[in-house]
């Protein structure tokens, strides 16, 4: 009984005396920290991300404290938190876009072909490893959720085949643009509805025999943007955002409807109605300028006679 | 004198704790990849292990000992290291910002570095006295100090020139670097001193 007396009491005035060595040294010790510092994280997301580029969100704090970073250094609180610590340090925001991860492939189940059969790990890279992936694209989306696992905020999944990016979970963090070792997801502007679907910088025939709809490198869509905003790179249109004014021209006119919005099948149904009642306005005008024609040869005929 | 200077050489190379005790792995990966901010957690570990020891050498023998409490002695010292620790990190907040600021995470980590309670618990095991216990702890952790800074060596140099396949970068290749060291140490295991 006494033994766990004494052990009660021994330890109970060491930790007492430690405890009051520490609050001494603490008073001793104690470093002005700049009180904005943490007023400034607490209107961070915590998440620890490392999205900002700086080690976890007290790098951020103290680096927007210290003027190092911008207010809306925080891509995953956007405009929310950059407006609470504008107000935190009484600055003026400057507006940030959100932007979001987008995986460049349609190449689903049953648009790209299948070169083998992958029985391996459950993983992009694993398959990589074995001849560069099974399918016949060699820059399809696997689909084996490398990017699903490394998403922290559970905002991308496999969906048929293909990676999709739910938007209203996502941050631009990059974990995933990071994590595809085919490099085919990026950061687009989320105000923005023209995307390109297709990665593939082959050959147009190439293109044809691996996926159904794949970029063939046609070149149409730059020739329809009247704003200089999409430019061919290796067989592949690449949108500069900064000019893209969202007109979706280019998307209506790619025949192979890899470029969003017009890339779903109820968008490309309703674009085919559009073209063909287009195209009977126009034959019904000619048939009218025709019949026009027609009917002034025809009076003009007997004036002649 | 023999005698500690045994335990120091003993400490430093032939019981070395990273290389042959395999005590305080964490910092030994996590802070060697600058040998500047491996240097400095070396010291901070040495400056801990030389108090934890003496501190922990003094509550055991007056008074663990004594009320027959040998069996807290675990409870005991880890006590007394975790508010070392704390005691440390504040005097390097206040004195060195740049270097509170490069060990980072690691410093709080110290708490739980196993080579410095094994440190305690050894120099109880070994019946050293209130000097050689403070030896022990200070070479031990200045062996500690030797291997970080030698493994941090390797590793910058082989961050520099990575002429090793690309799928052993980071950690695969720290850990083989580390294994060789290791080997490398056990050379010493079959020296007497005196």
């Amino acid at each position: 009984m006494m033994s766990i007396v004494y052990a009660v009491l021994v330890l109970g005035v060491m930790g007492l005396l430690f405890g009051l060595i520490l609050a001494f040294a603490s008073k001793i010790f104690a470093v002005e920290v700049d009180e904005r510092i943490p007023a400034v994280q607490e209107c961070l997301p915590g998440a620890n991300c490392g999205g900002c580029g700086y080690a976890g969100c007290n790098g951020l704090a103290t680096a927007i404290v210290e003027g190092k970073a911008p207010v809306n250094g925080c891509p995953v609180g956007g405009a929310a938190a950059a407006e609470k610590i504008a107000a935190v340090l009484g600055v003026e925001v400057t507006e940030s876009e959100k932007m979001i991860a987008h995986v460049h492939c349609s190449g689903t189940c049953s648009n790209a072909k299948n070169r083998a059969q992958y029985e391996g790990i459950e993983d992009c890279l694993g398959a990589i490893r074995v001849a560069n992936g099974y399918k016949e694209c060699a820059f399809a989306c696997l689909g084996l959720g490398t990017c699903e696992k490394a998403c922290p905020f559970g905002a991308i999944h496999v969906v048929d085949g293909v990676a999709k990016v739910d938007a209203s979970k996502c941050t631009a963090c990059s974990k995933c643009v990071a994590a595809c070792p085919k490099h085919i997801i990026s950061l687009v502007p989320e105000k923005n509805p023209v995307r390109i679907d297709c990665s593939s910088k082959a050959k147009g025939k190439e293109v044809m025999d691996a996926c159904a709809v794949g970029c063939i490198g046609c070149g149409l869509c730059e020739k329809t943007c009247k704003f200089d905003a999409i430019h061919m790179e290796g067989n592949l249109p690449v949108i500069d955002y900064d000019k893209c004014k969202g007109c979706q021209m280019c998307a209506k006119a790619c025949p192979r409807h890899i470029i969003e919005p017009w890339n779903t099948p109820e968008k490309i149904k309703e674009l085919q109605e559009l073209k063909a009642k287009q195209a009977a306005a126009k034959k019904a005008a000619m048939e009218k300028a025709a019949a026009a024609k027609k009917a002034q040869e025809a009076a003009s005929a007997p004036a002649d006679k | 004198m023999t005698s500690i200077l045994s335990i120091a050489l003993g400490a430093v190379l032939i019981n070395n704790f990273i290389m042959s005790q395999f005590l305080g792995c964490c910092p030994f990966f996590g802070v060697s990849k600058k040998i500047d901010t491996a240097a400095g957690m070396g010291m901070a570990v040495t400056f801990v292990m030389g108090l934890a020891s003496a501190v922990t050498w003094l509550i055991n023998t007056f008074v663990l000992v004594p009320l027959g409490l040998g069996y807290m002695q675990t409870v005991a010292f880890i006590l007394v290291i975790a508010t070392l620790v704390q005691f440390v990190e504040m005097f390097l907040m206040k004195s060195m910002p740049s270097l509170y600021q490069a060990l980072g995470i690691f410093l709080p980590l110290i708490t739980t570095n196993c080579a410095v309670l094994g440190v305690a618990l050894q120099n109880v095991q070994n019946d050293y006295n209130f000097l050689e216990s403070i030896v022990y702890g200070i070479t031990g952790g200045l062996g500690f100090t030797l291997a970080i800074v030698l493994f941090a060596s390797i590793r910058e140099r082989l961050a520099a020139s990575a002429d090793y396949p690309k799928c052993f970068e980071g950690f695969p290749i720290a850990l083989v670097s580390a294994s060789l060291m290791a080997m490398a140490f056990l050379g010493f295991s079959g020296m007497k001193i005196w």
